[in-house]
């Protein structure tokens, strides 16, 4: 930004590493904003389950039907991936400050392809699990949660595919790349939620 | 493109016609997105205002002339039009306005997303108002909407059809308009100020705004939360969520609707406060009594305002009593920290009583009433015995109905001039004020009266017990002799964009920067800007030099560069008969 003739100031080494040594733009505060307004959406949502949870005569599924159990390979295994590609995300915004635009596209393609497997396997999950959203308080919660979650990957994949082709056309140097850091601090909040309230929750709460 | 907020005021014919109403749908101009605001949210509250006069036919005599669900349904659309489509708009038309043009800014920090946050607004409005067409009519459940009364359980007589699921769908939409709308204003005031205008000199009107937009932004959240529970629970979920036939709590939606819909009181009353605040600055002609203590006293009101929700919830059985009781005493704190603060800078002011400042003197009588009857209400006893009367009616429209209506009018009086070049007319101002007061005391005390002595709310007729009729006859001509004063007012605004007498920059001698441009603004906002070396900048300009010289007089003269500002401190008696 307009900064750029004055020496920069000794910056947080959090803050640093999150969004650069740049001031930060007015764009990556809009994001930083928009993202507690997220977290309040997640909580309503997850305040709601607690209740019912907390509260019920029956937790389980009112079909007979199994919960979906978290202990398996596949949803370990995708949560993993998901949190995992906070990575390369991160290091796609590490790329695109040093000016690296291929680095940041290879990082990126990263994300899209791993976030879409997480997607798919949703897919499946939803698929196989057994009971329908109108069974009980459990399956809706369940359907709710992971819905709304997914729908934010999808979301954020969205967003990120929309500057990976950004990038491919030749946006983004060292100073200007709000999107991608506003992409990756948005891509931390998605894998975060899942990694520590949504996947434990939905998958273990007995 | 400088000209064209004078649009609103000369004719143009043919072609040219077309270029101007495509420039207003494609505007990204905070100024214009804030006059759009404003002529959306004042025909929604003028359709909004309707519907209570319907309501006050039929209840001005024992009998009924509508049906209960028509009434259900003309309660409920009163409760939600006048809440999301006039009072939380119309305190965003204010935001928009005047908060980027206090803190000396070009636009908001991200214009696209402003113009968006309307157009999303619009749609929900339109949305839901349309939901009088669906089948099975419009939203029956009150404005609060609680289930299981908004689900099909089997139990209700006629359950809520398409027209609830508009009306969720809609407010959900208003929330993400809201949303947008509050990470935009909190990054223009964290962002975007010009440069010497620290936080401790920021107008009071753009402190409540940034506080404001923090309660948007962490409370509008989970609405969207409960009402996409209530949506899915409607259409799939059979329940699950509110209905304790299927497993759910009616009581789950009551904390997530009130976690907003209190905070919500405070986005709809702390921007009036925030008018207020500023037409006192002016019109009294002093700076208002303890700056600090107004900032802090607000600060305290909106982090109050986040423990607070269950008070709506007493009767429930499912709260925790003493926590909810106390917390919502100390509301009264910082709350009458801004009272004493109003009344004191008013004391030995050199006052003048324009519109405006009469409407924000009104204000204040009406926030008294207002503030002590939630006192009343905060303790539990109390509310024991007055929950779901007409006390709560009158309660509530006297707080967040009236009392910010008054300040949003008094906004309207006082930026009218700003935003169209011209002066509203004072002498049908004037008529606007006493008709409307008179009318709103009628309305909201008898209502008062009625509530201590038993009458239930959202009913559509009620027994002869001796005084209810009269009462109830002195409310609703209380109705239409405010409606009759708001009729005044809208021939006013027409009026006086028309015929208005013509404002220069600074019509009313302001102290903040949006006196400092031209009226109507420029696209660009601001050709130079003052220095800003105190909260009040265009007052240094008018006085500084003068009172530099005065030895009762410290103004602080930009070397004290630390941010902390507020330098200018009351002139003393030799220098206020100058001012």
């Amino acid at each position: 930004m307009a900064a750029s003739a004055i020496p920069h100031k000794r910056v947080h080494p959090v803050r640093s590493f999150l969004v650069g040594d740049e001031p930060m733009t007015t764009g990556l505060w809009g994001i930083i904003f928009f993202i507690f307004s997220e977290i309040m959406f997640f909580a309503g949502l997850i305040a709601a389950m607690l209740a019912l949870h907390s509260d019920t005569l029956l937790w389980e599924p009112t079909n007979g039907a199994h919960r979906v159990e978290g202990a398996h390979l596949l949803p370990i295994l995708f949560t993993v991936l998901l949190v995992s590609t906070s990575i390369p995300m991160q290091f796609a915004a590490f790329a695109i400050r040093k000016g690296n635009r291929k680095a940041m596209l290879i990082n990126m393609g990263i994300v899209l392809v791993v976030g879409t497997a997480f997607i798919i396997n949703q897919y499946f999950e939803w698929s196989h699990a057994g009971f329908g959203i109108s069974d009980g308080p459990y399956a809706a919660t369940f359907y709710t949660l992971t819905g709304f979650h997914g729908a934010h990957v999808i979301g954020g994949l969205v967003f990120i595919f929309a500057q990976w082709l950004r990038g491919l056309l030749g946006h983004f140097d060292a100073k200007r790349n709000t999107a991608i850091e506003a992409a990756t601090l948005y891509w931390h909040f998605v894998g975060f939620v899942w990694l520590l309230v949504i996947f434990p929750l939905v998958f273990f709460l007995s | 493109m400088a000209t064209l907020a004078g649009a609103q005021t000369s004719s143009y014919a043919g072609a040219n016609a077309w270029r101007v109403i495509l420039e207003w749908l494609t505007t990204v101009d905070h100024k214009k997105i804030g006059i759009m605001y404003l002529w959306t949210a004042g025909a929604f509250g003028l359709v909004g205002m309707a519907f209570s006069l319907v309501m006050r036919t039929e209840l001005a005599q024992t009998g009924t002339i509508i049906s209960a669900e028509t009434y259900n349904s003309i309660f409920t659309m009163h409760g939600s039009v006048m809440i999301f489509l006039f009072l939380l708009p119309i305190g965003a038309a204010f935001m928009n306005y005047s908060m980027p043009l206090q803190i000396g800014a070009l636009d908001m920090a991200f214009p696209r997303i402003n113009a968006l946050s309307f157009w999303i607004f619009l749609f929900g409005g339109v949305l839901i108002t349309l939901s009088f067409a669906a089948e099975g009519g419009t939203a029956s459940a009150g404005w609060t909407a609680y289930p299981p009364v908004t689900l099909d359980t089997g139990n209700n007589a006629e359950p809520p059809g398409a027209g609830m699921d508009m009306w969720l769908v809609g407010v959900i939409l208003l929330g993400q308009a809201s949303i947008f709308g509050s990470v935009n204003f909190l990054v223009t005031i964290f962002k975007m100020r010009a440069p010497g205008m620290t936080m401790w000199r920021l107008p009071l009107f753009t402190w409540t705004t940034l506080v404001t937009g923090l309660l948007i932004l962490l409370s509008t959240p989970v609405l969207a939360a409960a009402l996409v529970l209530g949506f899915i629970d409607r259409n799939g979920a059979g329940g699950a969520f509110f209905d304790p036939a299927a497993g759910g709590q009616p009581l789950l939606w009551q904390n997530l609707f009130w976690f907003y819909s209190h905070p919500a009181v405070y986005i709809m009353i702390l921007p009036a406060m925030g008018i207020v605040s500023d037409v006192f600055g002016v019109f009294t002609r002093r700076p208002v009594f303890g700056y600090r203590s107004m900032v802090l006293a607000l600060i305290a009101i909106g982090l109050l305002g986040f423990i607070v929700w269950a008070h709506h919830m007493f009767t429930t059985g499912g709260v925790f009593l003493p926590f909810f009781m106390g917390a919502t005493f100390l509301i009264a704190v910082p709350t009458g920290v801004k009272m004493f603060n109003w009344i004191a800078t008013m004391w030995r002011g050199s006052n003048i009583f324009p519109t405006a400042m009469l409407f924000s003197v009104g204000f204040l009588m009406l926030f008294l009433i207002g503030g002590i009857t939630g006192v009343f209400h905060a303790a539990v006893p109390v509310d024991f015995a007055l929950h779901d009367t007409y006390f709560v009616v009158g309660h509530f429209h006297y707080t967040m109905s009236i009392a910010a209506t008054f300040g949003f009018l008094a906004g309207c009086y006082y930026w009218f001039p700003k935003m169209f070049g011209k002066f509203m007319n004072e002498g049908l101002g004037k008529l606007h004020f006493w008709l409307v007061f008179i009318g709103v005391n009628l309305i909201f005390f008898t209502q008062l009266l009625l509530g201590l002595d038993g009458m239930p709310r959202r009913i559509n007729d009620y027994v002869d017990n001796p005084g209810w009729e009269l009462m109830n006859m002195l409310t609703t001509i209380g109705a239409f002799v405010s409606a009759a004063g708001m009729m005044v007012f809208l021939y006013n605004v027409f009026y006086s964009l028309k015929w208005g007498e013509r404002a220069g920059s600074d019509p009313w001698e302001g102290t903040t920067l949006e006196w400092a441009t031209t009226s109507p603004p420029p696209a660009h906002n601001f050709d130079s800007l003052p220095e800003i070396r105190s909260e009040r900048p265009l007052f240094d300009l008018r006085f500084g030099e003068k009172l530099q010289d005065d030895p009762h007089y410290h103004v602080n003269n930009g070397h004290n560069g630390n941010g902390r500002g507020g330098g200018a401190k009351a002139p003393t008696a030799s220098t206020r008969e100058e001012a």
